[in-house]
C-alpha cells in the first residue's frame, strides 16, 4: 500500500527564484546527498536525512547555469554548465567555482546525463549525444545536428537496458512530437512519431518513462488531465527501414489532474505514478499517488502553498517546490500480499514446529525462548568483550550493525551479526532483524559481488523474517539461484505473493537444482547448521525409498530427493489461486509434467494409509496436494492435453478422480442415513416421556 | 455397587412461574424473590443459594413490589391495593393492609428502614410510617396524573424520584411538593411511540436520577436542574429494570430482550478523578424479559418471565476465583414437590392449584447378569421394553385462591395429605382392582389448620404434621378415619415453624428442623423430646472421619445444594443423595476418597482388572445421567424412580419471547 509520510524542508532559504523554479535535483554518489541545482546561479549539496546543506557553489555574476548540476559516479566529480556551452568541473573540496576545471564547448547543451554505473553523457540542444570523457578529451569538436530546424528537445532520461545506456528525448515541433532512442552498445538512434490520438489539440505537460522488458514505458500527463503511455520498443524491429515508425499513445488514468496549470508526473514503481497539480480547477495542488493497475487513487497531500509544477522522484523521496522551499515527501510502497488474507494460509500443521508467531505481539515481543541457540556465541562474545571494550555504548547496536553492513566485509558482517543476535531481544527486535535484512540486501544491489549468505540464512533462521519484511531479499535469492535460502524463506515466510512463489517453483522444476545439489549439499555442512533442513530432506528420502522397496505397483517418485523437499516447501507456502493461476502459466510445459507427476506420486503415497497423510515430520496434506493439481491443471490443461507424456498422467488422474466422485457420493449417501439414525436416537432420548432403564453405578 | 433399574419420568409437566421482584438484604446476606403467582421465596445466598424459606402464593395476589426494611422485615405489594408484611420466623403472613390508592406498582423503603413509600395507579406516593409491629398511613404526597411504577429514595432520605409515563418527578419528603417534573422523550428511534412508561428510577447521592424507560432508555439527569444529562439506548424493546449498588459505582438494567447491561463508574482517562457511566458488560443469560434485577456486593442478580433466577459473580469483585465465582442459574424450587408411595409405585406431583397422582409401568424384561440378590436384565444404558406405560390415576385439584403448601402420598398409597395456607385436607384412596375411588376425611382437628411438612410413617399407620406455628402434630390413620394422637408445642417463646422432617422407619423416632437449623428428635412413643443442636456429638463415627478427611475437592466445588436423602431400606450403609444434576449413593463401608482419585467415573471401567477395580472404588458412586432432577428415590432394592424436567419443555410453554434480529433477516 501506497503511503506519504510526514514532509519535511530541506532548506530554510527560499530557492527557484527563477520563473522555471528549479533547474534540477540530482543524485549524488554517497546515498542521502542532493545536488539542487537552482534557477540562477547556485548549486547546493543536501544530504537529506540531516535536512542540512553540505555544499554550496554558485557562479559568478553575470553567468547563468543552464542545465542542473550532475555528479559523476564513476569519479565523484560534479558536473555544471553555465551559459550553455561552459562545463565545470569540480569535488567537494573546491570552494570557488570560478576556479575549477572549465572546458568551453562548441555547441549548446541541452542537459547532462548521470546515473550509476556509467560514465556521464551529454546532451546537446541539437541532439547530439557524446560521453564526457570523450568529450573532455576535445572539447571543440564538432557536434552534428541530429534534429531538424525548429525542433526542440522537451524531455529527456537516461535508462541503463541490461547493463548498456540507453538515452531517450522526446522533442516537439509545431505540436508534432517525436522520441528518439540513442542506444550506445550499438550506437543506433531510433526515431518514433507520437501519435496523440484524438485529443490532438492538447498540449502535453509532463514527461515520465520507466522500463519494462522489451519496452521504455513513457508516460505523458497531457493539459487534459489524463495520463497515457506509450510504449517504445527498446530494440527497434528493423532499423534499416527508412520509414519513420510510429507509436501510439493509449489512455492509462482518466482526468487525474485539472489541466492548465504546470502539472508534473513521476513514475514511482511498476504500479504507481505521482502526479502533482490540482485535482479540480478551483482547489489547491496535490501530490497524489495513482495505482495505475488498479486505477486508484492511493494516496493524496494537498500542498497549499502551491508549486512550481516540477517533481523528483529518486530512492524512497520525492522532491519539489512547496511555496518557495525545498521540500521533500518520503514515499513508501510496500508490497501487498492479498495472500494472507484471502488466500490459503499455511497449513496449520506449522505451527507445531515453527514456535515463532508470525503475529507481533506489541506488549510482549520479548523473550522469545531462543536462549538456548544463543548460548554457547554469547559466552564467546563475552570473553571477547573483556578484551575489547564495546564501542560507542550510546549508539545502538543496531545502530553500529548497520553502519558496519554498509563497509564492512562478508566475514566481518557475520561475526558482528552474531554478536548481536546474541544480545537480548529488545520489543522491537523484529522490525531491527528486518533493518539489518534491508541493510544487507541494499548493498547486495548496490555491489554486485556482495552475497552475504550465512548472515541472511542466520537471520532467516531468527524465525522473525517476513516476506514484507525484507522484500528483496527472494528476489535476491533468485538472482543468485540460491535453493537452500529460497527453501528457507519459503518455509519461515507467511507472506510470499505469488509471482515469487511461481519464480521459486520455475527454479526447482528447471535444471539448477540437479547441477547445484552436490554444492549445496556440501554447503550445508560446511556451514553446520539448519538441522531442520536436513529432516526434510531425510524424509523425502525416506519417501521416496520406501514405495520402490515395499509397494511395487506404485510408481517410484519422479524426482530426486532434493528436488522433493524442495517443492514440498513450495506446496506450504500460502497463495491465492487467482494470484497464482496467471504465473503458473508461464511455467514450461516439460516442468508442469514433471511436477504433477510428483503430485500424483504423493497423492498415492497418501492413499496407502487410513489416514490418508504421508510420512515424514512435515509433509503436505492431501488437500495441499490436491489444490495443487487443480491449480496446475486449470492453468495449464489445454498445453499439457497436447504434450504426448502427459497423456498418461492426466488418464490416469482422470480415473482417479471418477473413483473419487464415486466414493464421495457414496459417502454422501451414508451420511443421510447416518443422520437419520441419529436423528431417530436423539428421539429415543430426548421425547420419551417414560421409560425404564438400567443403570450401573462404578 | 450395583446395577438399577430406573423408573426416568418426564411427564411431570411442572413450569415454575415467572420472577416478578427480587429484593437482596445485604445484613443477612439473603435474597427475596417474588413469583407471578404470588409465591415469596428467601434465598440464603452464604449457605450455597439454598432456597430456605418459601411463602406460598395466592391467585389475587399479584406481586409487584418486595422490599425489606428496618434490617430483617420483609413486604410486599402487588395489584390488589394491599400491603403485606412476612412473618419470616412462622413462615406466614403477618397481616396486610390497603393502602387505599388502588393497585400498587412500586415500593421503596427509606435508607434508614423506618418508612416505606408505595405509588398507587391513581398517581399518588402514600409514605408509610415502619412500627414494631405494624406499618402506618403517615400522609399522601402531591397527586400525579398517572400511575407511579417506579420510586427511589435519595440516601439522604430528604428527596425522592418516581417514575410515572412520560414523566419522571422528584419529590421533596418535607413538603410532600413535587420539586422537579422531567419530561422524558416519546421518540423511539424517530418513530413517536404513544407512551413512554419509566419502568425503574434510582436516586444516587449526588443527586443524579437515572431512569430506565418503555423505549430502551437509560437516561441520567440532574435532579437539582431537572435537565437530562446523557441517554444510552441499550435495547430495542423495554428497559425494565434497573438496581444500583451500595458504592454506587456499577449498576444493573434488565431488558425485554433478555439482556442484562451492567454500567460502571470509570475514570475518563486513567489517573484522572473525572468519571463517567459506561456500558461495560452485556449478559444473555434469559430468553424472556428480565422483570427484575439485583445487585449484591459481588454479583449482579436478576429474574423474569423465563422462570430462572440468574446469579452473575462480578469477576473483579470476586477475591478468591473459587466456585463462588461461577454463574448460578436456579430454575427449580429447592423443596420437594414430588412424593412417592413405594408400595403402590406411585408418584404424587404437587403443582400450584392441583395434584397429579401417577401409576409407574413395568416391565417384563428378564435374563441378563444377577446383581447380588436380584436380578438385573440387561446392561448399563439400556432402555427396557415396557410392559405398561404409566397411567394418570388421578387429579385434585383445590379449591379457593391459594396454593398447595405441602403435599404426600403414604407410602401404602392409600392416603393423600395436602395444605393450603388456610387448610389441611386428607384424603383416602381406594383401589378396587383398576378402580380407584377418593374418599375425603372430614372432620380435621381445629388445631390442625395448614401444615409446612407432610410427613408419613413407614408404615403408613401415623401421619406427622408440621404446622407453621412451630408445632408437630402426629396422627394415627386407621381404616378411613385418624385419631388425634399427640402436639409436641413449640419450645417456650418460639414461634419458628418446621421445615423439614423425617421419620426413622419404625415409625418410633421423628426428626425436624426449624428454620434456625436446630434439630429436634421426638420420641414417639414415650412422647418425649430429644434436642440436638447441629454442634451436638451427635454425629456418627462416619461423620466424624469424613469431616476429619474432608470431602473430596469435586464434592466441593458442586454449586447446587442437595434437595433430597434417602437410605437404602436393606442396606443401611448406604445414602442415597441428589442435587438438580447429579444424584449420589455414598457407601459408608467403602473407603472415603481422597483428592488424587478420580471422584465422577461416568464409563464402566473395561479394561482394568478386579484388583484395581477394587482399590479405586469408593464410597462416592455418582451419576451425572438425568438432569435436571427434581426427584429421586429408592422404590426397591434395584429400583430407583427418578423425575426429570427438561428445560426445553418448560420453554416450549413459555410466551414466545421478544423477536430479535440475526444476521439481517
Amino acid at each position: 500500500m501506497a503511503a506519504l509520510e510526514e514532509e519535511f524542508t530541506l532548506s530554510a532559504v527560499p530557492l527557484g527564484a527563477g520563473p522555471d523554479g528549479l533547474l534540477g535535483v540530482e543524485q549524488c554518489d554517497k546515498t542521502d546527498q542532493f545536488l539542487i541545482t537552482d534557477g540562477g546561479r547556485t548549486v547546493i549539496l543536501y544530504k537529506v536525512s540531516d535536512q542540512k546543506p553540505l555544499g554550496s557553489w554558485s557562479v559568478k555574476q553575470g553567468q547563468v547555469i543552464t542545465c542542473p548540476a550532475v555528479c559523476n559516479f564513476q569519479t565523484g566529480e560534479y558536473i555544471v554548465v553555465h551559459d550553455s556551452k561552459v562545463l565545470r568541473l569540480w569535488t567537494n573540496e573546491d570552494v570557488n567555482l570560478d576556479k575549477v576545471f572549465k572546458a568551453t564547448l562548441s555547441a549548446e547543451v541541452y542537459r547532462i546525463h548521470s546515473i550509476p554505473g556509467t560514465e556521464p553523457l551529454v546532451l546537446f540542444k541539437e541532439g547530439a549525444v557524446r560521453g564526457l570523457e570523450a568529450l573532455l578529451a576535445e572539447p571543440q569538436q564538432k557536434i552534428e545536428t541530429v534534429i531538424s530546424d525548429e525542433e526542440v528537445i522537451k524531455w529527456t532520461k537516461f535508462f541503463m537496458v541490461f547493463r548498456h545506456p540507453a538515452l531517450i528525448f522526446i522533442t516537439e515541433k509545431h505540436g508534432n512530437y517525436f522520441a528518439y532512442v540513442q542506444k550506445f552498445n550499438s550506437s543506433v538512434l531510433s526515431k518514433y512519431t507520437l501519435l496523440l490520438g484524438q485529443e490532438e489539440n492538447f498540449v502535453i505537460q509532463s514527461f515520465t518513462a520507466s522500463l519494462d522488458r522489451k519496452f521504455i514505458s513513457l508516460l505523458s500527463l497531457s493539459s487534459d488531465g489524463c495520463i497515457y503511455e506509450t510504449l517504445i520498443p527498446i530494440h527497434p524491429s528493423d532499423p534499416e527501414k527508412n520509414q519513420q515508425p510510429r507509436v501510439v499513445r493509449s489512455l492509462l488514468l482518466k482526468t487525474v489532474v485539472s489541466g492548465n496549470a504546470r502539472n508534473a508526473l513521476s513514475v514511482l514503481d511498476q504500479d504507481h505514478v505521482a502526479v502533482l497539480g490540482p485535482p479540480l480547477p478551483a482547489s489547491k495542488e496535490c501530490l497524489s499517488i495513482w495505482n495505475t493497475k488498479f486505477q486508484t487513487l492511493q494516496v493524496s497531500k494537498e500542498l497549499p502553498q502551491g508549486t512550481s509544477g516540477q517533481l523528483w522522484y529518486y530512492g524512497e523521496h520525492l522532491f519539489m517546490l512547496h511555496g518557495k522551499i525545498l521540500t521533500v515527501i518520503p514515499y513508501k510502497c510496500e508490497m501487498s500480499s492479498l495472500a494472507g488474507a484471502l488466500g490459503k494460509l499455511k497449513h496449520g500443521q506449522d505451527s507445531g514446529t515453527q514456535t515463532m508467531p508470525h503475529f507481533v505481539n506489541w506488549e510482549t515481543s520479548q523473550g522469545y525462548g531462543l536462549e538456548s541457540k544463543n548460548s554457547e556465541p554469547s559466552k564467546r562474545i563475552l570473553r571477547r568483550r573483556t578484551i575489547e571494550p564495546s564501542v560507542q555504548p550510546e549508539v545502538p547496536a543496531s545502530q553500529q550493525l548497520l553502519s558496519i553492513i554498509k563497509k564492512d566485509s562478508e566475514k566481518h558482517i557475520e561475526i558482528e551479526l552474531r554478536k548481536f543476535l546474541a544480545t537480548k531481544r529488545t520489543p522491537d527486535f523484529h522490525t531491527v532483524i528486518g533493518d539489518i535484512a534491508i541493510g544487507l540486501l541494499e548493498r547486495c544491489k548496490t555491489e554486485p559481488s556482495f552475497y552475504p549468505r550465512n548472515s541472511l540464512m542466520q537471520l532467516i533462521q531468527m524465525h522473525v523474517l517476513s516476506y514484507s519484511l525484507c522484500p528483496g531479499l527472494m528476489e535476491v535469492a533468485l538472482e543468485k539461484t540460491d535453493i537452500q535460502m529460497l527453501q528457507l524463506c519459503l518455509q519461515q515466510f507467511p507472506d510470499i505473493p505469488e509471482a515469487v512463489t511461481c519464480a521459486c517453483l520455475k527454479m526447482f522444476l528447471s535444471d539448477a537444482v540437479q547441477d547445484e545439489k552436490m554444492e549445496e549439499q556440501m554447503g550445508i555442512l560446511q556451514n553446520g547448521f539448519n538441522p531442520e533442513e536436513d529432516n526434510c530432506d531425510n524424509c523425502d528420502k525416506e519417501l521416496s525409498k520406501k514405495p520402490q522397496k515395499t509397494v511395487e505397483e506404485t510408481t517410484s517418485c519422479p524426482v530426486i530427493p532434493k528436488r522433493a523437499a524442495l517443492l514440498n516447501a513450495v506446496l506450504h507456502s500460502a497463495y491465492s489461486e487467482s494470484f497464482l493461476l496467471p504465473h503458473l502459466k508461464d511455467i514450461p510445459a516439460q516442468h508442469i509434467t514433471l511436477f504433477l507427476q510428483y503430485l500424483y506420486f504423493l497423492y498415492l503415497k497418501c492413499n496407502e494409509n487410513a489416514t490418508m497423510t504421508l510420512p515424514g515430520i512435515h509433509p503436505p496434506t492431501l488437500n495441499q496436494i490436491m489444490d495443487w493439481i487443480c491449480l496446475l491443471l486449470d492453468a495449464n490443461f489445454t498445453v499439457l492435453v497436447m504434450i504426448p507424456e502427459a497423456k498418461s498422467l492426466l488418464l490416469s488422474l482422470y480415473k482417479f478422480v471418477k473413483s473419487q466422485i464415486c466414493i464421495c457420493s457414496e459417502l454422501n449417501k451414508i451420511e443421510v442415513s447416518f443422520r437419520e439414525l441419529k436423528k431417530l436416537n436423539q428421539e429415543k432420548n430426548n421425547r420419551e416421556l417414560y421409560s425404564i432403564e438400567v443403570l450401573e453405578l462404578f | 455397587m450395583g446395577e438399577f433399574k430406573v423408573h426416568r419420568v418426564r411427564f411431570f409437566n411442572y413450569v415454575p412461574s415467572g420472577i416478578r421482584c427480587v429484593a437482596y438484604n445485604n445484613q443477612s446476606n439473603r435474597l427475596a424473590v417474588s413469583r407471578t403467582d404470588g409465591t415469596v421465596e428467601i434465598y440464603n445466598l452464604s449457605a450455597n443459594y439454598f432456597q430456605e424459606k418459601f411463602f406460598p402464593g395466592h391467585e389475587s395476589r399479584a406481586t409487584e413490589a418486595l422490599c425489606w426494611a428496618k434490617g430483617q422485615r420483609l413486604f410486599s405489594a402487588g395489584l390488589n391495593g394491599e400491603i403485606i408484611e412476612y412473618d419470616l420466623q412462622a413462615l406466614d403472613i403477618k397481616y396486610s393492609m390497603d393502602a387505599f390508592g388502588g393497585p400498587i406498582w412500586s415500593m421503596a423503603a427509606s435508607p434508614s428502614g423506618s418508612q416505606l413509600l408505595v405509588g398507587c395507579e391513581d398517581g399518588s406516593v402514600k409514605l408509610f410510617q415502619i412500627n414494631p409491629d405494624k406499618i402506618q398511613f403517615e400522609r399522601n404526597f402531591d397527586r400525579q396524573k398517572s400511575r407511579i411504577l417506579s420510586l427511589s429514595w435519595h440516601p439522604s432520605g430528604t428527596h425522592i424520584a418516581a417514575g410515572s409515563i412520560d414523566y419522571i418527578s422528584v419529590f421533596d419528603i418535607k413538603s410532600g411538593s413535587a420539586v422537579h417534573k422531567m419530561l422524558v422523550d416519546r421518540q423511539y428511534m424517530g418513530v413517536s411511540k404513544r407512551k413512554c412508561i419509566i419502568w425503574g428510577v434510582a436516586f444516587l447521592s449526588d443527586g443524579t436520577v437515572i431512569s430506565v424507560d418503555s423505549a430502551g432508555k437509560v437516561q441520567f439527569w440532574d435532579s437539582a436542574t431537572g435537565t437530562l444529562v446523557k441517554t444510552h439506548l441499550v435495547a430495542n424493546a423495554d428497559v425494565q429494570s434497573i438496581a444500583v449498588s451500595d458504592q454506587e459505582d456499577s449498576f444493573v438494567v434488565g431488558t425485554a430482550e433478555g439482556t442484562v447491561f451492567h454500567f460502571q463508574l470509570v475514570s475518563v482517562t486513567s489517573n484522572s478523578s473525572e468519571k463517567q457511566w459506561v456500558r461495560t458488560k452485556p449478559f444473555q443469560h434469559h430468553t424472556h424479559d428480565v422483570r427484575t434485577v439485583a445487585h449484591s456486593p459481588t454479583a449482579l442478580i436478576s429474574g423474569g418471565t423465563d422462570t430462572h433466577l440468574v446469579i452473575r459473580p462480578l469477576m473483579e469483585k470476586v477475591e478468591v476465583k473459587n466456585y463462588d465465582a461461577a454463574l448460578r442459574k436456579i430454575t427449580f424450587p429447592h423443596r420437594r414437590l414430588i412424593s412417592c408411595s413405594k408400595k403402590r409405585q406411585l408418584l404424587l406431583f404437587q403443582f400450584s392449584h392441583h395434584l397429579d397422582l401417577w401409576r409407574l409401568g413395568s416391565t417384563v424384561a428378564t435374563g441378563g447378569k444377577t446383581s447380588g440378590k436380584f436380578l438385573v436384565p440387561g446392561k448399563h444404558g439400556d432402555t427396557l421394553p415396557l410392559s405398561k406405560d404409566a397411567d394418570h390415576l388421578l387429579q385434585l385439584k383445590t379449591k379457593g385462591p391459594e396454593n398447595i403448601i405441602c403435599s404426600c402420598v403414604s407410602p401404602c398409597g392409600s392416603w393423600i395429605a395436602y395444605s393450603t395456607a388456610s387448610r389441611f385436607f386428607l384424603r383416602r384412596l381406594n383401589y378396587e382392582h383398576d378402580n380407584l375411588s377418593l374418599h375425603r376425611v372430614s372432620k380435621m382437628p381445629a388445631c390442625l389448620r395448614s401444615a409446612v411438612q407432610i410427613m408419613f410413617s413407614e408404615d403408613s399407620t401415623k401421619l406427622f404434621v408440621a404446622s407453621n406455628q412451630g408445632s408437630l402434630h402426629i396422627l394415627r390413620l386407621l381404616e378411613g378415619s385418624f385419631k388425634h394422637l399427640h402436639t409436641f408445642q413449640a419450645q417456650s417463646g418460639t414461634v419458628e415453624s418446621m421445615c423439614l422432617l423425617a421419620v426413622s422407619p419404625d415409625g418410633n423416632w421423628l426428626a425436624a428442623s426449624g428454620t434456625s437449623a436446630g434439630v429436634h428428635v421426638y420420641s414417639v412413643k414415650r412422647l418425649k423430646i430429644f434436642e440436638y443442636s447441629i454442634p451436638d456429638k451427635q454425629y456418627t463415627e462416619w461423620s466424624r472421619a469424613i469431616q476429619k478427611q474432608g470431602f473430596h475437592h469435586h464434592w466441593l466445588q458442586r454449586d447446587t445444594p442437595i434437595t433430597h436423602i434417602g437410605f437404602h431400606p436393606k442396606r443401611p450403609a448406604h445414602i442415597l443423595l441428589h442435587d438438580a444434576y447429579m444424584f449420589c449413593i455414598i457407601d459408608k463401608s467403602l473407603p472415603l476418597p481422597n483428592d488424587k482419585t478420580l471422584l465422577y467415573n461416568p464409563l464402566p471401567p473395561t479394561n482394568e482388572s478386579d484388583v484395581i477395580r477394587r482399590r479405586t472404588a469408593h464410597a462416592f458412586k455418582i451419576s451425572k445421567k438425568y438432569k435436571p432432577l427434581l426427584f429421586m428415590d429408592l422404590l426397591d432394592e434395584g429400583t430407583l424412580v427418578a423425575v426429570e424436567r427438561p428445560l426445553d419443555d418448560i420453554i416450549a410453554q413459555l410466551p414466545p419471547p421478544i423477536k430479535k434480529k440475526k444476521f439481517g433477516t
